[in-house]
């Protein structure tokens, strides 16, 4: 079936492909995306929402000599590709030219990233996904709280194929449980699972552990906003790498001089590894990005020191380098982006971790975040679903929610911990790998009401 | 269009629901983006396709295709009645929908310039001369530009009976210009960072002149780079309607989604402190000066049209009357568990996904009386905070943060010298009952964001915001260390 998919995605990029390359036009490259998604909502510890979808969509770019065009559609016979290519053309020519336009990639050996699909989550029913919740409910009702969240399986298949002779197609699957358990007197907890196959989901541990920590937050104090250390559990720690990939990661914040990155330059301490590779077991794996470039490992941050940035074909032609591999979508305004981000695990236990903190806080998320000063990397946001006061390295008891102003750059350096167990989740863009870690100081600058 | 939404509806029916609709939806986008008088993308985009929503033994299902043939409606139909006997095997309350008449007819958002009709040399032309005007003033970095333009056609149809057309037409377009030294960073935008938006036609685009705020706004960015930070402590502040907008958004609009009080969110967005007990209480919400209302119907709004996607009719909801919280965004599920009908409030991010308790118009209503120039006159001491940066608010809606691109102080009922990095912090209701003055209808303006998220799988909803500019007293300015 993952052959049947990549074979039948990369004919219809090759049909498009002919028909994009008419009279003038000099280059082209289609890129075809199939989905089959279904998505099982649960909420008050019962099913409300259960959606699936079947996609396509063909998206066209077509170089005019240095004048580009792109259109997208989901039509996929034989006169919906000649109107796309009409409409990518027509783009193509009416625009200014692109003074630096590097043309197309050409071919690259790419390595299948077979360990990125699984049968099982491809084969998931929505009878499969009900179960699961139900084990989930049946966790928060032993528990005495109240079961939401989702279950979701898809699968993706890409294509690229273009006139320099790139052709790789490539199907991928992801599921993802998550799960947030409510009690009667405040408390709430939180718990997730992202997995190429769908088998490795363990429902019932999820839903012991979001409603374990939901009673365990069962009212809340109120503490005083101020620094204190924190250790950030896994899911916490997502965001960290989210942010840092959307702000910093990237050759084109580079190219910009937006980002924090400047090659070998210390901002983390020594605990802090942080690369991306897209053949990592461990994550999501995909093989090649959407121009149809090879992934390659890219280490970002290796012990602390900046040693990469994330390329595509553009911004690589810029600085005279190859293509990492990590090219969404034309247009690409937002310029390439780390898909695969994974931090390298260290040497303590969670119990070492929190061990460590004289008088802290462990914190299990973040809510809302979003940069307050981009290129210090400044981000503020909420701790949500379990934070709580550490004295003497032992738990004391829960606190209600803090907002906190916090440079994830000054988190990077002050990083004193790290544990030896990673969670695979999912991040902001792809599928994230993750330890705890354990920092000397956060800042919360403000508090709420649960 | 009429022979597969009937075979779709007759196809589930037939295989056990008590209650179907289907949509229908083609999507056509254009968009532009430029970076400092380069232009970067071009792209059109366009998505076909239908979902069917069905109920089942009180429990929901839904599928969705883009292929639109009779054989993929009955598929597809099947589909969603499985999933739905699926959501029934962990069901607690059957979804009961309240009652409200058929809904027949048309609609289409008024323009008078259709922006499809527009050449793209002139779109980009327009796009590039605001772009260019920004990126040649000294110092200044990098400029981006956006222009984006989509139609939607929408037909609707449910078991009972219901069939309605609808054309709906959004534009929206920004001029940004940045400006680097070192590790600063200081961006100014117009009309704001999102840019501005309408369901409008072209004559939107035209009616903005980007070109004739990108200088000034370039200058700002520039001086910013050497503005005093921002001071900390407790002031005096107006909001300009490019931030005002978004406090409404995320302190308003979110919380009155009557489907995060009842926890249908909760593991993604969150909840609301607006429990439904506030309703029956009179809760006060904000100042006597504040009344917000959900208004489906608002000229220009993004969130106006004719039928919500559960085919109610486009009304105008209050939400906050004189201070006090009087109603909620509701379905046709929801409304009748707080004994009310639904406002109209369902919607769908296209064909493969399912309606949600959306926003529609939530606008802030402006007080007769005082100009925004007139509530600046009457500031003794102040800032006055202009064009969203940074935006975030806890999962109930009450703690919020919000960064502004720039802080003008005021000193005797006049702007001064700028601050940078302005950030200002709050309790949703303690600032809102804050709110002493709110400017008239000269400074009230339709604005709106095109990418807010809700839902699992996410969606992107288009919403409007009218909003005049107002003041707040006695609120925490600059949070952080910088």
């Amino acid at each position: 079936m993952n052959d049947d998919r990549a074979r039948h995605a990369l004919t219809l990029a090759e049909r498009a492909l002919d028909a994009a390359m008419v009279d003038g036009v000099t280059q082209a490259e289609a890129l075809v995306i199939a989905e089959d998604e279904a998505l099982t909502r649960f909420a008050n510890s019962q099913i409300h929402q259960n959606v699936a979808e079947i996609d396509v969509t063909v998206n066209l770019r077509v170089a005019i000599g240095k004048r580009i065009g792109v259109a997208s559609s989901g039509r996929t016979d034989a006169e919906g590709l000649r109107r796309l290519a009409e409409n990518a053309t027509a783009i193509a020519r009416v625009v200014e030219e692109l003074e630096d336009w590097a043309g197309l990639p050409g071919p690259t050996a790419v390595t299948p990233a077979t360990a990125g699909f699984a049968s099982s989550t491809a084969a998931a029913s929505p009878e499969l996904r009900a179960d699961a919740v139900r084990q989930v409910i049946s966790a928060a009702d032993d528990a005495g709280v109240t079961a939401y969240g989702s279950f979701s399986s898809g699968t993706e298949t890409a294509a690229v194929a273009n006139s320099l002779g790139v052709r790789v197609a490539g199907t991928r699957t992801i599921a993802q449980l998550l799960t947030v358990s409510m009690g009667p007197d405040g408390g709430s907890g939180y718990a997730e699972q992202a997995a190429v196959d769908i088998d490795v989901i363990d429902a019932a541990a999820i839903g012991r552990e979001a409603a374990g920590k939901a009673k365990s937050t069962a009212n809340a104090v109120s503490l005083d906003a101020g620094d204190y250390p924190v250790v950030l559990e896994e899911y916490a720690v997502v965001d960290l790498l989210d942010m840092l990939g959307y702000l910093g990661f990237s050759a084109l914040a580079v190219q910009e001089e937006r980002s924090f990155v400047e090659i070998g330059k210390r901002i983390g301490s020594d605990l802090v590894t942080i690369v991306d590779d897209g053949h990592d077991p461990a994550g999501i794996p995909m093989g090649f990005d959407y121009e149809g470039v090879a992934k390659q490992r890219v280490d970002l941050l290796d012990r602390g020191i900046c040693r990469g940035v994330v390329y595509d074909s553009q911004t690589a032609a810029r600085d005279g380098v190859a293509s990492t591999g990590h090219g969404l979508p034309a247009p690409n305004p937002w310029g390439p982006f780390p898909l695969n981000m994974l931090m390298a695990a260290g040497d303590q236990s969670r119990d070492d971790l929190i061990g460590g903190l004289d008088r802290g806080l462990l914190v299990t998320r973040f809510h809302y975040t979003n940069p307050v000063h981009p290129k210090l990397a400044i981000i503020t946001g909420m701790t949500r679903d379990g934070t709580f006061l550490v004295e003497g390295g032992r738990i004391v008891g829960p606190v209600k929610n803090l907002r906190f102003t916090q440079s994830y750059l000054d988190a990077l350096a002050c990083t004193v911990g790290v544990a030896r167990e990673r969670r695979t989740l999912r991040g902001f863009l792809g599928g994230v790998v993750v330890p705890a870690i354990r920092l000397e100081a956060w800042t919360f600058t403000g508090t709420t009401e649960h | 269009m009429r022979d597969l939404t009937e075979r779709a509806l007759d196809t589930a029916t037939s295989l056990g629901a008590r209650y179907a609709d289907v949509r229908i939806v083609r999507r056509h986008e254009e968009s532009i983006a430029i970076k400092t008088g380069r232009v970067e993308g071009v792209a059109s985009n366009e998505t076909e396709g239908f979902g069917i929503r069905v109920l089942v033994d009180g429990a929901w299902g839904f599928a969705s295709s883009h292929v639109l043939t009779g054989n993929e409606a009955d598929r597809i139909a099947g589909e969603a009645v499985r999933i739905a006997r699926a959501s029934a095997t962990a069901l607690r309350e059957p979804a009961i929908l309240d009652d409200r008449p058929p809904a027949y007819g048309r609609y289409e958002t008024p323009i008078d310039e259709d922006p499809f009709d527009v050449p793209l040399e002139t779109k980009i032309a327009d796009l590039l001369a605001a772009d260019q005007a920004a990126a040649n003033v000294k110092g200044i970095a990098f400029t981006e530009s956006m222009y984006a333009a989509q139609r939607e056609w929408k037909t609707f149809a449910a078991t009972d009976g219901s069939f309605t057309e609808q054309t709906i037409t959004h534009v929206g377009s920004a001029v940004e210009a940045n400006a680097v030294d070192g590790d600063e960073h200081q961006r100014r935008s117009y009309p704001d960072s999102g840019g501005g938006w309408q369901a409008a036609g072209y004559e939107y685009i035209r009616g903005l002149d980007l070109a004739a705020h990108a200088e000034p706004l370039a200058d700002e960015a520039v001086e910013l780079l050497t503005a005093p930070q921002c001071p900390s402590g407790r002031f005096t502040i107006i909001l300009d309607p490019s931030q005002l907008y978004l406090q409404v958004h995320e302190s308003c609009g979110h919380p009155t989604e009557l489907d995060r009080v009842f926890g249908t969110e909760a593991s993604y967005a969150g909840t609301s402190f607006l429990t439904t007990d506030k309703l029956a209480s009179g809760f006060r919400y904000g100042s006597e000066l504040v009344t917000i209302v959900a208004d489906a119907t608002a000229p220009g709004g993004m969130g106006t049209f004719g039928w919500d996607d559960e085919g109610v009719a486009a009304q105008a909801v209050p939400l906050v009357k004189d201070g006090i919280f009087v109603g909620y965004l509701t379905s046709r599920e929801t409304a009748p568990r707080i004994g009310r009908s639904s406002g109209g409030a369902m919607r769908a991010d296209g064909w493969n996904r399912i309606p949600l308790i959306r926003m529609t118009n939530i606008n802030l209503l402006p007080r007769p009386g005082m100009s925004l120039d007139d509530i600046v006159a009457d500031t003794d001491d102040g800032l006055y905070l202009a064009a969203n940066r940074s935006w975030s608010i806890d999962d109930r809606r009450l703690n919020f943060q919000f960064a502004t691109e720039v802080a003008y102080e005021i000193k005797g009922g006049k702007k001064g010298r700028l601050f940078k990095n302005p950030t200002y912090t709050g309790i949703t209701y303690e600032f809102w009952r804050s709110c002493d003055a709110v400017g008239d209808e000269r400074s009230y303006v339709m604005l709106g964001t095109p990418n807010c998220g809700k839902g699992e799988p996410s969606q992107t909803g288009h919403v409007g915001h009218a909003v005049p500019g107002a003041r707040f007293r006695d609120v925490q300015v600059g949070v952080g260390k910088w």
